[in-house]
């Protein structure tokens, strides 16, 4: 994983290289059979398409087949997905997954990011990304009764572990009166609700089960893989306070790895904004329905809490490289499951998830990692 | 040693406050003057641009300069608002000023450092014996396009300097200059507006070449931020400068008195500059100036001053430019400010 920020001075190339060649180094090879590349869209934030071609270019492995995949926020997540079934399928022995996104090549990154809701019937009509959230955050405080103040929280849990993750994108900690005076974007949601504008890459390499050892001394497994859609347009959901696509591409994920939500030791889920993680948790079944808000206030999903969720700092902290995060959010588990967490390891953990999530939840990929 | 002789700043007596822009386009003024730290700007009148300026500046220079006009040799206008794209402001300030027929003139851009570089190459002039006494103006109206963050701190003023070898109330101590490609901020020939490239203008432009002249300036000197009474930067806003000093070792009270954006807004070409007046118009015998100026696309100029004892002779022969910033204001509608920036259309 490259540091997660405002890198000025690394381009789309840069980071594909950065991050490509560092995990071939890691892991001692330097070919793969296949190349996935999960990326949102460089083609509006840099004007770059055939991102795969210019990876397998840019990491010095040419004439291996690549492609990207994309599916928005979730570009990254399901790309691995892909890698994985190349693999489990024995078309290939060793896929490298990479997610990638540039962003400070322009100034204003709204625009871009508005294509992962329904251009024609949301984007068109003036909704962006914050005031999407901002409706959904709106109904479950309705419904459910979640406050602003849970949503701080989440807020503070994200800034307090990112400010220990040498990569992340924030590294300070912020109090409750920071997140309260920070300029409101699209009420409830204020600019401390909301993840930030982020370059950056992360690559996994893949192999067989049976053949992981010869690469690892400890590998991760990938015990399950679950995928879901849902409706673009928010306004076609059943219930806005609800994400169907995570509850059953959780659940998926679930059936595939033989466990449970209470067999989960550790979680990346996507805050895109931080309703999005108290919604994320309960559709999860980290919780049950609607209690997201109090199980932040409860400190249940912190460090040292019943189920740890975002202990990389989140995207709020860490950073949010569209393209990248599915592909991080797996990195951050993989090191967790190997005890190298340090300040931010949750102890003993053994068994773990990722979950991404694309647009305001049409799409979402989950990831259920083992130790071995 | 050469150094400057004389100086003057000038700022139009119109004002707008941030509230007044901020409610214009449905903004937080709150939150815009916690981030920026500017309160009000200057405005220029109808009758008002960078050569009205210039002159006004100019005058003050020359009162305190206390030298006969047509001894200057050159005159260099730095700003990014010259009312011709072909013809110098310089041709018409030579002559309201009273400047001789046998002078070196010419109109310099570089964003809000040609001002800046005006002055070293007076300086430069001065100090290599080509003329006895050259001057260099900064001055600017520049615009900010509407509802762009720039609205709020695109403002007018200038400062002028006259430089020779005798009668110095400030000598060079040092110079230097940081130059790369760095294309924050620009506006092509015939646009109204400039452009700019959003958070590119601050860590990759105005940090990296602020603080890379600072520290070239400080190791050329052998001097350290503890051995200056003050320290001007260029101020695009309030918040700027202040980081910039923070990050070299400069105290609050060294940078509070060149400080004078908050008021005034972003002069451009007369932003470092003019807060090297406010200094001068205070400073006492035996204090060192440290000032570090910017211009996008970028460079920074980097000057270290002392002060003589000649300064306290010549203070009072022209108005100071907390005369003009503080006092006489006149506070304009938005309504007001368009009409005198010319941003409303009418019928040709």
């Amino acid at each position: 994983m490259t540091p997660f920020g405002e890198l000025w001075d690394r381009s789309l190339r840069n980071l594909l290289a950065d991050a490509g060649r560092a995990a071939l180094e890691d892991a001692g090879i330097d070919r793969v059979d296949s190349l996935l590349v999960g990326n949102m869209t460089a083609g509006m934030f840099v004007g770059q398409e055939h991102v795969g071609a210019m990876a397998a270019d840019a990491m010095g492995l040419l004439g291996v087949p690549a492609a990207r995949i994309e599916s928005a926020c979730a570009s990254g997540a399901a790309a691995l997905r892909l890698g994985f079934f190349e693999v489990a399928s024995g078309a290939a022995d060793l896929v490298m997954v990479c997610g990638v996104e540039k962003m400070n090549d322009v100034t204003d990154a709204t625009d871009a990011l508005a294509a992962a809701s329904d251009r024609e019937y949301e984007a068109y009509y003036g909704a962006t990304f914050p005031s999407l959230y901002a409706m959904m955050a709106r109904a479950h405080m309705e419904k459910y009764g979640t406050t602003v103040e849970q949503l701080n929280l989440v807020s503070i849990k994200a800034h307090r572990l990112g400010a220990k993750n040498p990569l992340a994108q924030f590294r300070r900690e912020v109090t409750m009166k920071d997140v309260e005076n920070s300029p409101m974007v699209a009420e409830p949601l204020r600019v401390m609700h909301c993840s930030p504008v982020t370059d950056g890459a992360a690559a996994v390499i893949l192999c067989p089960l049976e053949k992981a050892k010869d690469f690892n001394a400890r590998p991760v497994k990938i015990a399950g893989i679950g995928a879901a859609t849902a409706s673009l347009a928010l306004h076609d959901r059943t219930d806005l306070c609800s994400l169907e696509a995570v509850r059953l591409a959780g659940q998926r994920a679930y059936e595939m790895a033989g466990r449970k939500p209470e067999d989960i030791d550790v979680a990346e889920v996507h805050d895109c904004f931080a309703i999005a993680e108290i919604m994320n948790i309960e559709a999860l079944g980290f919780v049950p329905e609607g209690k997201g808000g109090p199980a932040v206030e409860a400190g249940e999903t912190d460090l040292g809490g019943r189920i740890p969720v975002n202990m990389s700092g989140g995207l709020k902290s860490k950073g949010h490289p569209v393209g990248a995060t599915g592909v991080a959010q797996v990195v951050e588990i993989y090191h967790q499951l190997r005890g190298e967490s340090g300040e931010r390891q949750v102890d003993g953990a053994k068994v773990g998830l990722a979950q991404n999530m694309g647009g305001t939840g049409a799409s979402s990929v989950v990831h259920i990692l083992e130790a071995i | 040693m050469s150094g400057i002789v004389g100086y003057g700043a000038y700022v139009p007596r119109y004002r707008i406050k941030a509230e007044e822009i901020a409610a214009q386009w449905g903004k937080d003024a709150a939150t815009i003057k916690r981030g920026l730290l500017l309160a009000e700007k200057t405005v220029p009148g109808p009758d008002e641009d960078t050569i009205t300026i210039s002159v006004q500046a100019g005058k003050y220079a020359l009162a305190r300069a206390g030298i006969d006009p047509t001894k200057v040799g050159a005159l260099y206008i730095g700003s990014e608002s010259h009312p011709y794209a072909v013809k110098p402001s310089g041709t018409v300030v030579l002559e309201a000023l009273g400047l001789g027929h046998d002078i070196h003139v010419a109109d310099y851009e570089f964003a809000c450092k040609a001002g800046s570089e005006s002055m070293f190459v007076a300086y430069g002039l001065v100090e290599a014996g080509l003329v006895e006494y050259a001057m260099g103006i900064g001055a600017d109206t520049s615009q900010g396009a509407p509802s762009d963050a720039l609205e709020f701190s695109a403002a007018a003023g200038g400062s002028a300097f006259v430089f020779g070898k005798e009668n110095v109330v400030a000598e060079v101590l040092g110079t230097v200059s940081y130059t790369s490609d760095t294309p924050d901020f620009w506006r092509r020939e015939h646009a109204h507006y400039p452009r700019h490239g959003s958070r590119y203008t601050g860590e990759p432009a105005y940090f990296r070449h602020v603080l890379s002249a600072a520290k070239m300036l400080l190791e050329q000197t052998g001097l350290e931020p503890k051995d200056f009474k003050y320290a001007i930067f260029h101020m695009p806003n309030g918040k700027f400068p202040l980081t910039a000093g923070r990050k070299l070792g400069f105290t609050r009270e060294q940078i509070e008195t060149g400080w004078v954006v908050n008021t005034m807004g972003n002069t451009y070409s007369g932003s470092s500059p003019t807060g090297l007046v406010a200094v001068l118009d205070e400073a006492r015998p035996g204090d060192r100036i440290f000032m570090v100026s910017f211009g996008s696309g970028a460079g920074s100029d980097g000057f270290a001053f002392q002060v003589t004892d000649r300064i306290l002779e010549v203070r009072d022969r022209a108005p100071k430019l907390r005369d003009h910033l503080d006092r006489n204001k006149v506070y304009l509608t938005y309504g007001q400010y368009v009409k005198f920036r010319r941003k409303i259309r009418m019928n040709e």
